[in-house]
């Protein structure tokens, strides 16, 4: 078959079907795969859960979100009654490889109380360039930094909640509707 | 049939995509931080290069000469969409460390030079062979990068400890590093070659 010559109603004809063919395929494996891909989201969330409150069950998991270094990340933290912080997951980040990645296992290492910050209350956690008494990430302050904010923050939302509501069950199925209505939005 | 041997491999050394061509280097320098994560976007690139390859070769009489470039970019972008998807829903775990990259295989310019410079002119079965064999080469190369990174910067490989990664040269994990890795590889790839 000899090659179209390019005439407008050609090249218009051929550009039109080709998107159409391309729009279509894409509808359907998008349809395909949406389950797939909410259960897994839903899954990570739920591992995340468990991890963080760390077989307490009358612990609370609050999630935050700050701007790191790389952009946007998000973390959940585990915290008991007093709050008193649990454990923590981070469930999406954009940092550094080798250097503010290092921050998934950094502030929970039992074997450096400098940089562990599981069994420290919440609220006031700063680097201790800052003047805290949390050793950051090697090369990577600004992470770290950006990583305890989000745990403040995350404090902050279970004092401001438990004052309203008291109870913690209640309140984790809140923090889920908040996550689902802020994924919209972005 | 020796001629498709030779488009075979002419991908893998003699036009190889990152060091002889020097195509694609964003994914390439973003990407290979470590073996693992270089091999799995070569492989994602190499998907999508041999669908596009096929498709475009399929399609070369069907698009006006005039339009060719905005028609290979709907349909490169339709597979690595595609690709981006399916790795989603059933490979979460490779989707978690490069969910971010798989977009950038739109612009990288093999994909698109491929389906410009071979695919638009031969055969499918040619032109698939050329999608395996630059796919190839790529993939290759990434996970060489990847590796030598990996192991000067944490002192593994794969993953698996080599030495104490006290004595790893972060510089290497970082973008100057990928520079830096990039040029001594191709140094060396050029001198073997120039044999």
């Amino acid at each position: 078959m000899a090659k179209l010559e390019s005439t407008f109603k050609n090249m218009v004809l051929s550009l039109v079907i080709i998107s159409m063919v391309a729009a279509g395929a894409l509808a359907g494996v998008y349809l395909l795969t949406l389950k797939n891909i909410e259960a897994q989201k839903l899954a990570k969330q739920e591992a995340a859960k468990l991890a963080v409150l760390n077989g307490h069950e009358d612990g609370v998991a609050i999630e935050a979100a700050v701007d790191g270094f790389g952009g946007q990340f998000r973390i959940m933290v585990g915290f008991d009654q007093e709050g008193n912080i649990l454990g923590y997951e981070i469930l999406e980040h954009q940092e550094t490889p080798g250097l503010g990645s290092h921050m998934e296992h950094w502030f929970k290492n039992a074997d450096k109380p400098g940089q562990n910050i599981i069994g420290r209350k919440g609220g006031a956690l700063q680097v201790s360039k800052d003047g805290g008494d949390v050793d950051a990430i090697t090369a990577a302050t600004i992470s770290s930094r950006a990583f305890l904010k989000a745990v403040n923050q995350a404090y902050a939302e279970f004092k401001g909640t438990e004052a309203t509501t008291g109870a913690s069950q209640l309140h984790q199925e809140e923090t889920i509707v908040e996550q689902e209505e802020s994924e919209e939005v972005l | 049939m020796s001629n498709g041997l030779k488009v075979l491999t002419n991908g893998i050394l003699k036009e190889n995509p990152t060091f002889v061509l020097v195509l694609g280097m964003c994914p390439t320098l973003a990407t290979t931080t470590s073996a693992i994560n270089g091999m799995s976007m070569g492989l994602a690139t190499m998907f999508v290069l041999i669908c596009s390859n096929v498709v475009i070769s399929l399609l070369k009489n069907l698009i006006p000469d005039k339009v060719r470039i905005p028609a290979f970019i709907v349909v490169i972008a339709t597979f690595v969409t595609l690709v981006q998807l399916l790795m989603q829903a059933y490979l979460p775990a490779i989707y978690d460390v490069l969910g971010l990259f798989i977009p950038l295989i739109v612009v990288n310019c093999i994909v698109l030079g491929r389906a410009e410079a071979f695919a638009a002119k031969n055969n499918v079965g040619l032109s698939a062979l050329d999608g395996i064999g630059m796919g190839l080469g790529f993939t290759l190369a990434l996970t060489l990068l990847g590796a030598v990174r990996e192991l000067l910067g944490t002192g593994a490989c794969f993953g698996c400890p080599v030495f104490p990664d006290n004595y790893g040269a972060l510089v290497f994990v970082l973008a100057p590093g990928a520079f830096i890795a990039l040029a001594y590889l191709m140094v060396i790839i050029n001198k073997i070659q120039n044999k």
